[in-house]
Order: structure tokens, then sequence, then C-alpha cells
């Protein structure tokens, strides 16, 4: 259980990271908060010669406000995150998923970007990068590109994050309708555990209260946390009840296909996210429908 | 092959602590095989049980989810930081003694610096936060209910003191 040799450097800036990491390529690996990390290298399933630390990287830490999103660096905490009023006025399921990250000991070192580039099918920042569509800024030597979430995770545990890339910046959109609601939930065998299945969803609606957008998504029941925009867009122009939410989320829910192992069937997947699903579209639209 | 040492200077518990580590040793591992600080325990060393919790730079972390190297330049409180200055129990401390927050005593520590840490950021504490500061934590004697007794007795004693 102790982790095997290898060679550490502390990063004083993001091109100095990007530097070491074009240097040792698939050698080595970032190290943000390591609370995924550390105990995969523990338990000897991954096996880097170099770690790459950035967390002393203050300009990774920021989070700023701009019109139409949120900006953040990748090595923000998690607990710094969820404490803050003013981010969870503008992107309110961000404090919503953290109470089911972890405990305050993970959320006080572990990272926003460390968890999204972790990618685990059943986490839960990854539901909400996917349902919001936020962008990825990802860092080269030779320079910078942006991915939006539907482009950047790529299965279970892997993204499109390049060898030499590091997540540098995250912007989540900021939906300015002022009739906003959203709402996230999840089933894991103990609070704070990864999800059998997590959901997620936020509406915004119009004077009468119809609805004006919509998206919604599940985590831990498909490769990836999965958004399903065709289905979101079919309640445009309604109001959410019991009836149609279970409609559209008992159709989402059929288009998956879990695993099974050894905490649930594939059947009870698929049943647990068609119930999630209902819950998170009825209570995003009731948030909605509360402002006024 | 040789591992290549790398020099830390860190805080802890007040003093100026310098040393030698491999990239691979455990912040946990560095305070008790080093510094023979024994009072954080290792119970999973994969960030599960919240044993081996200690303060970084007051707040409270998993010391086996960090490497030694990580922590130079900052400041580690543990377990045997809480006392008073004289060596007697703090608040904290002596409430878990009077509520009998401890059978075995494997957990205590991380209980320990996890309340600690509550207190600290939060001192009148509702239930529901006493339980959910110490939702990382596992004990497998006590069924939670006198740890979170002394944490509730603890806030109490330390709100009469203030006044």
């Amino acid at each position: 259980m102790k982790s095997p040799p290898f060679e550490y450097a502390r990063a004083a800036s993001i091109d100095e990271a990007c530097e070491l990491l074009s240097q040792h390529g698939e050698a080595a690996k970032i190290i943000a908060g390591g609370q995924s990390l550390v105990p995969m290298m523990a338990f000897r399933l991954l096996r880097p010669s170099w770690l790459i630390d950035i967390n002393e990287i203050a300009a990774l830490k920021f989070v700023a406000f701009e019109t139409d999103a949120v900006r953040m660096g990748a090595c923000a905490r998690q607990c710094v995150v969820a404490r803050d009023d003013a981010l969870a006025a503008r992107v309110p399921l961000l404090r919503q998923a953290l109470a089911f990250v972890g405990h305050a000991q993970t959320r006080n070192r572990g990272t926003i970007g460390g968890s999204l580039v972790h990618a685990d099918p059943s986490a839960e920042l990854p539901l909400v990068a996917q349902i919001l569509d936020a962008r990825m800024v990802l860092r080269a030597k030779l320079g910078t590109r942006t991915l939006p979430a539907s482009a950047f995770f790529a299965g279970p545990m892997m993204t499109n994050l390049q060898p030499d890339e590091c997540l540098e910046e995250i912007h989540w959109p900021v939906w300015r309708e002022r009739r906003t609601g959203s709402a996230f939930t999840e089933i894991s065998r103990r609070h704070g555990d990864f999800a059998m299945a997590a959901a997620a969803a936020q509406i915004a609606i119009d004077e009468d209260g119809h609805c004006a957008r919509v998206t919604f998504g599940v985590g831990g029941a498909s490769p990836t946390p999965i958004a399903f925009p065709e289905l979101a867009q079919s309640l445009v122009g309604h109001r959410v009840d019991k009836a149609n939410a279970r409609a559209v989320a008992q159709e989402a829910a059929a288009a998956l296909e879990p695993d099974s192992d050894i905490h649930a069937s594939a059947a009870y997947r698929r049943h647990l996210a068609g119930v999630l699903m209902t819950r998170v579209l009825q209570q995003a639209y009731d948030t909605a429908r509360a402002v006024q | 092959m040789s591992e290549v040492l790398y020099s830390i200077a860190v805080e802890v518990n007040g003093a100026q602590r310098a040393g030698h580590v491999t990239a691979r040793t455990s912040l946990v591992d560095w305070l008790r095989e080093h510094l023979h600080l024994t009072g954080t325990h290792i119970g999973c060393e994969h960030g599960i049980c919240g044993a081996c919790s200690v303060m970084l730079d007051g707040e409270p972390v998993r010391s086996c989810l960090m490497y030694a190297v990580q922590a130079d330049g900052h400041r580690i409180t543990t377990v045997e930081g809480l006392a008073q200055p004289d060596g007697s129990l703090s608040i904290l401390q002596d409430s878990f003694c009077e509520t009998h927050g401890l059978q075995c005593g494997y957990c205590t520590p991380g209980m320990l610096i996890a309340a600690q840490a509550l207190l600290d950021a939060n001192p009148r504490p509702t239930e529901a936060e006493i339980r959910d500061a110490i939702g990382g934590n596992l004990c497998r004697c006590t069924g939670y209910q006198q740890i979170v007794d002394a944490i509730a007795l603890a806030a109490r004693r330390i709100a009469e003191g203030a006044t």
C-alpha cells in the first residue's frame, strides 16, 4: 500500500509544468489534490516515473466571474468552490454536486480540475461539466486549445487530454435567465462514496412557467456521464410535471447500457437513473418556479 | 535503484522540522517514522478511514494521500499539537474522555483533528454539522454517538469559557 518509486518536481508555473510534461511525456503525471491519484499509486494501478506537482501554482487557483461564464483555474480546491456564495449564485450545480463529493478532508485537498481529469464515470463534477457543457482549456508547451466537456470525456477514467497537456482552466456557463433552477442528487451506499447513479438538471423558465432552456443528465450508468440534449429540448415550451418528467427520464434511462458490478446490477442502475432524473427535473423546475 | 532524496522544511506543531525524504514517502510515514510523532495513525493508506487526518495550514486533510515532499514550506498540526502547552488535555480531548468518545482509540487522533477543525471554523455546530465533519472518519467501536456527544460538549464548554 505504499506508492512505487518516482521522481518529483514542484512546478512554479504552468509553463514549467508543460515544459516538464513535454520532457517526460507519458512517464509523467500531473499531481493536483492527489485524492484519486495517490490511492491509485498505492494500489500500484499507476506507476508514473515522474510526478509534476501543480499545487503551488497560485495562477491555477483563481475563480473569476464573467458575464456568461465563471472561469476557474484547474487547481481551485473543492472546499473553496463549495464555500463561495457568489459562485453558488452563478453556477449553483457546483455547490449542489460538491455536497456529495467525498468528505471535508478530501475536499480540502481535492481540486475541481483533478476530478474532471480523473473522469470517473460516477463522479459528480464530470456530470455537472457534461450537462452544462463546460469548456476545458488545455495547455501544452506548444499552445492552448479548448474542448467542450462533450469532447473532453472519452470513456471510463479516460479523457482526450494528450500526454503533454495540462488542464489549465474550466469555463462554467452561467445561465442568466432570472428564473433558473437546478438540482443534483445521487444514490450511493454511504454518503461521500461514488454514486451508483447520479442525476443533475438545470431549467430556465419564462414568465408563464414554460421551460425556456433545459439540460439534464446522468452519471454512473454509462462510460462517461451523459447529457440528453434532444430529450431536454422536448420539454422546452412546456411546464414540467410528474408525468412529462417521468416520461422524458424513462426514455433517457432506456437508452443507457449500464454495467453490472458488485454494487448494483445493470437493471437496478437503469432503474435508479430513471427515478433520479425524474426527481431532478421536477426539483429544478420547482426551484425555477419559486423565483418570482 | 537508489531513490532521489528531497530536502524538506515543514512547520510541525509550531516547530520547524527538516528532513530528507524519497518522493514516495507519505506525509504520515514521515511524521511517524522520521519525527516519531506516532499519535497520527495509519489505517487504510488509501484515503477511506480518516485515521491519519492532520491539519495542513489549518485545514484537515488525509496525510496518507499526500507525499511528505509536498508539505515542504507548509504548516502541519498533528494530534500531538492539540494538547495545551503544559501537556494537559485540550477541552476537546477532555470531552472525549468525559463522554466515553473512544474505546480502542485507533480512530481518535483523526476524530480529534476533524472535530478541532470544525470547532475552529464553526464554534457552535449543529448535530448535523458535527456528523458531517466526522463523516470521513471511520470508528468501529463507539457507534459514533459518544463522539458526537463529545464534540457537542466541547463546543458548549468552549462557549462557556469564552463568555
